[in-house]
């Protein structure tokens, strides 16, 4: 690729969001693995607890921890955790505060159902927090214990108030470590180390959610990365074959179809009778096609790298993840 | 979860597999390879008859649910729309409809009231009316509605009570139930549709309210309301002692000044909290009441099929009333006798006809470099087939004149223009039947698990839907009992 695209700063903590159904557990796992490739190691993070790694990686429910999920081309690794909102804050209140019996207590009482459930943010604050931690987090030897961290984070409606959730904590425990926690992690979170990529699908509706998503982030001033489209068709017919088809014959096509072996070309014939659905077909194609050329003009104007990765028409498994991480890379991604 | 649900699958396909052995019916026109395709003979058991539940004068509410990006609220819009010109009065409670679609239906102003929806067919004596949830306002509204004016204005200048209005996991949720309680209560409509929130998962929707309830009834209340109401209390020095520490960690963890906030809006709200479990109590009740019909909607996708089968077997645990899956999306062919297969076979024979002929291998991509190249015109006049190659997305011009003037003087088989466009509405053709069979695969799969689900198919459609003359049709493709979905091969 392009020599420029090595020399630009690659984002150690890549936030994915994107609208339902559009994929972006998919993107992150394939961007982990892209990330990881050439002897790097890279975290895979989830945070809604939908299992949607471990499915995706065909493997058991991740339990709370880091675990070893791939092995990226060259060597790299891919690890994956699944954060418990309920399991951090635990494990928070014995790292810092040595309150492992307190938290129990609380538990019982129903505190840390509250803390992660009802408590305004403070269930998306541990999870951001687990998140930095481990993009913070050191071997004895000082190096990152991991070169990238890749979350599949919550879907674009929600994305800006989750990750801004620390500020608004912040605004809200004016003292104490929650306070201090929430503004670490907003240092992070809006410097060049963090950068936020919108997965979309060439529609109306996630374009739009997309293109609102963006403003909001950028409103508060959170790291816009790069708009992954995903499940790109193909382009089978193109617009000169469209524009053709138009006037085409339709004998004539019956015909041709007909030379392959598929039935006579006359009327009522085995060709002939494959004529008017196929052009069908290819006039909800047409529509489609022209649908799609409109919102990927409406995300090119947008002013950020915007990449493509393909329908996989086998659906998609673990090869598949492969290969789209594959096309990340080539396509300058990591 | 406790399950590991791509196990069952496994094994429930194996038995759809071991079941369709020699039951597929034989056909005359399909290839060698049609053999046995062990996805085809399962169908759900029961269709889903939409046009009955919307007439039931008992059926009261609708209650669409499903995972995000699979029409839920088009579908819960559609439905309503259809009901109400079939003669209901009807009141649509959306969620977070998109942008146009609310604009369509002339809700897209947010003020929390249900507005009537113009332009619909009111011949059949039937209303529209549709809302858009607006959460903060329905918690405000709540407040307000039972507090006095003083205590209202102390919970809602509270910054703790701000930032849960405005969106603690869940609120939206519990919000959505609020509203419908009260759309219901004030018992103006014949039908209430509601579209549920785009939760994380199938359980939050059921959960919020319980959760939100067993939070207010909970002990966790108690210790926090406590240094406000222990102060002259004696006899609970026990207690006491297990306050002040708690009371002191919570300090500890949150900052002093936020559990103050948090004290202060408990107590506020005290008063308030009966009515708030009285009320999750009641909607939990409407939803599990035999008026109600929790319509799941999917597409043909494993993601949202997945999510459909936690939600079938959640509502079940609870007891809610299941009508059916509404699978959205579904594609068909009418040419669905020619296999994948063979329709890629053609058109490769067809390409090397022309490779033979034309020396030139365009295949389809648009990216391809030679895309121009291929204009398949060497006698093509004009400049036109010497200008670069176009960028892929701008269609050249010059080319399509070009195509154009071509065709004028060449109709026969053996041209290659028609040839090369034959190819092309093939592979189309093959791409469509591998779509097919893998959407047949996860519906199958969905169908052998939750064979007592009733389905109903809806035709996909090539654009996106936003005004009433769309939802119109999303209704009647709704509504048309699909016996028999084109059969489909296995593909490639």
């Amino acid at each position: 690729m392009d020599g420029l695209v090595t020399l630009e700063y690659v984002s150690r903590l890549q936030v994915v969001s994107g609208k339902g159904g559009t994929g972006k557990t998919t993107v992150a796992a394939a961007l982990a693995l892209a990330l990881a490739t050439e002897g790097k190691r890279a975290l895979l993070v989830e945070v809604e607890g939908r299992q949607g790694i471990a499915q995706l990686f065909e493997t058991e429910a991740l339990p709370y921890g880091e675990r070893k999920i791939a092995v990226a081309p060259g060597g790299g690794e891919v690890y994956a955790l699944a954060i418990d909102p309920e399991l951090a804050l635990l494990d928070y209140l014995q790292m810092f505060y040595k309150m492992g019996g307190a938290g129990r207590a609380l538990k019982k009482l129903g505190a840390i159902d509250f803390a992660t459930t009802i408590a305004p943010g403070l269930r998306d604050v541990l999870l951001t927090g687990k998140a930095c931690e481990a993009v913070r987090r050191k071997e004895k030897n000082g190096r990152f214990t991991y070169d990238y961290v890749v979350m599949d984070a919550p879907p674009t409606g929600r994305i800006t108030r989750f990750l801004n959730v620390n500020d608004e904590v912040a605004g809200l425990a004016k003292i104490g470590p929650i306070h201090n926690q929430a503004q670490a992690v907003m240092r992070v979170i809006k410097s060049p180390e963090t950068a936020v990529h919108l997965v979309t699908l060439l529609e109306e509706m996630p374009v739009q959610e997309t293109v609102d998503g963006i403003a909001e982030l950028r409103g508060a001033r959170l790291p816009v990365g790069r708009v992954i489209v995903n499940m790109v068709r193909p382009t089978v017919l193109d617009a000169a074959d469209l524009e053709f088809m138009e006037t085409a014959s339709r004998p004539a096509i019956a015909r041709a179809l007909s030379g392959t072996g598929l039935g006579g070309a006359r009327r009522g014939g085995g060709a002939d009778r494959l004529v008017m659905p196929l052009l069908e077909q290819a006039g909800e194609y047409a529509e489609r096609h022209a649908l799609e050329h409109e919102q990927r003009t409406v995300l090119q104007e947008l002013g950020l790298p915007l990449h493509e990765l393909p329908l996989l028409a086998e659906g998609m498994d673990l090869a598949g993840l492969y290969e789209l991480a594959t096309e990340l890379r080539q396509q300058g991604i990591s | 979860m406790t399950t590991d649900p791509s196990a069952t699958h496994d094994s429930a396909s194996a038995h759809d597999s071991a079941s369709a052995h020699g039951s597929a019916p034989a056909h005359d026109t399909h290839g060698p390879s049609r053999a046995h395709d062990p996805h085809r003979s399962i169908r759900p058991a029961r269709l889903l008859e939409v046009d009955p539940l919307l007439d039931d004068p008992a059926t009261r509410i609708v209650v669409c649910c499903g995972s995000g990006g699979v029409g839920k609220t088009t579908t819960a819009a559609a439905l309503g729309l259809r009901a109400a010109e079939r003669g209901r009065k009807v009141v649509v409670l959306t969620i977070d409809p998109a942008r146009r679609l609310a604009q369509s239906m002339g809700i897209d102003s947010l003020d929390n009231v249900p507005r009537r929806v113009k332009g619909i067919d009111d011949t059949a004596g039937g209303e529209l009316h549709a809302m858009m949830l607006d959460m903060k306002r329905t918690f405000d509204e709540i407040v307000e509605a039972h507090a006095d004016a003083e205590r209202a204005a102390a919970i809602l200048g509270n910054p703790f009570y701000q930032s849960l209005s405005a969106g603690f996991a869940g609120t939206q949720e519990y919000m959505a139930m609020e509203k419908l309680g009260q759309l219901r209560a004030r018992d103006e409509w014949d039908l209430i549709v509601v579209d549920t929130p785009p939760s994380r998962s199938a359980l939050d929707f059921l959960d919020a309210p319980k959760r939100l309830g067993s939070f207010l009834d909970g002990k966790l209340i108690r210790v926090l309301l406590a240094p406000a109401k222990m102060g002259g209390r004696a006899g609970m020095k026990f207690l006491n002692v297990g306050m002040s520490m708690m009371t002191g960690a919570l300090g500890k963890l949150l900052g002093g000044q936020l559990l103050k906030d948090v004290q202060t809006f408990v107590a506020a709200m005290d008063s308030m909290f009966g009515g708030f479990r009285t009320r999750a109590d009641a909607t939990y009740k409407l939803l599990q009441a035999p008026g109600t019909a929790f319509l799941v909607v999917a597409a043909p996708e494993r993601d949202a099929l997945r999510e459909a089968a936690y939600f079938v077997e959640r509502l079940a645990a609870e007891d809610m009333p299941l009508a059916g899956l509404v699978l959205n999306r579904v594609h068909g062919s009418g040419a669905a006798q020619l296999s994948a297969e063979r329709a890629l076979a053609a058109a490769e024979n067809l390409e090397e006809t022309r490779i033979v002929d034309q020396q030139d291998g365009k295949v389809g991509l648009c990216n391809s470099p030679d895309t121009h190249g291929c204009s398949e015109s060497p006698a093509s006049e004009g400049p036109g087939s010497a200008a670069p190659a176009p960028e892929p997305g701008s269609p050249a011009d010059d080319r399509v004149v070009t195509d154009r003037a071509a065709t004028d003087n060449r109709t026969t088989t053996d041209d290659p223009t028609i040839e090369q466009l034959t190819a092309g509405l093939l592979r189309l053709h093959a791409e469509r039947m591998q779509l097919l069979s893998r959407e047949q695969r996860t519906r199958d799969r969905f169908a052998a698990l939750h064979p007592e689900v009733a389905v109903a198919e809806v035709a996909a459609l090539p654009g996106d839907v936003h005004d009433l003359a769309g939802l119109r049709d999303i209704g009647d493709r709704l509504a048309a009992v699909r016996p028999e979905l084109p059969e489909t091969e296995t593909g490639a």
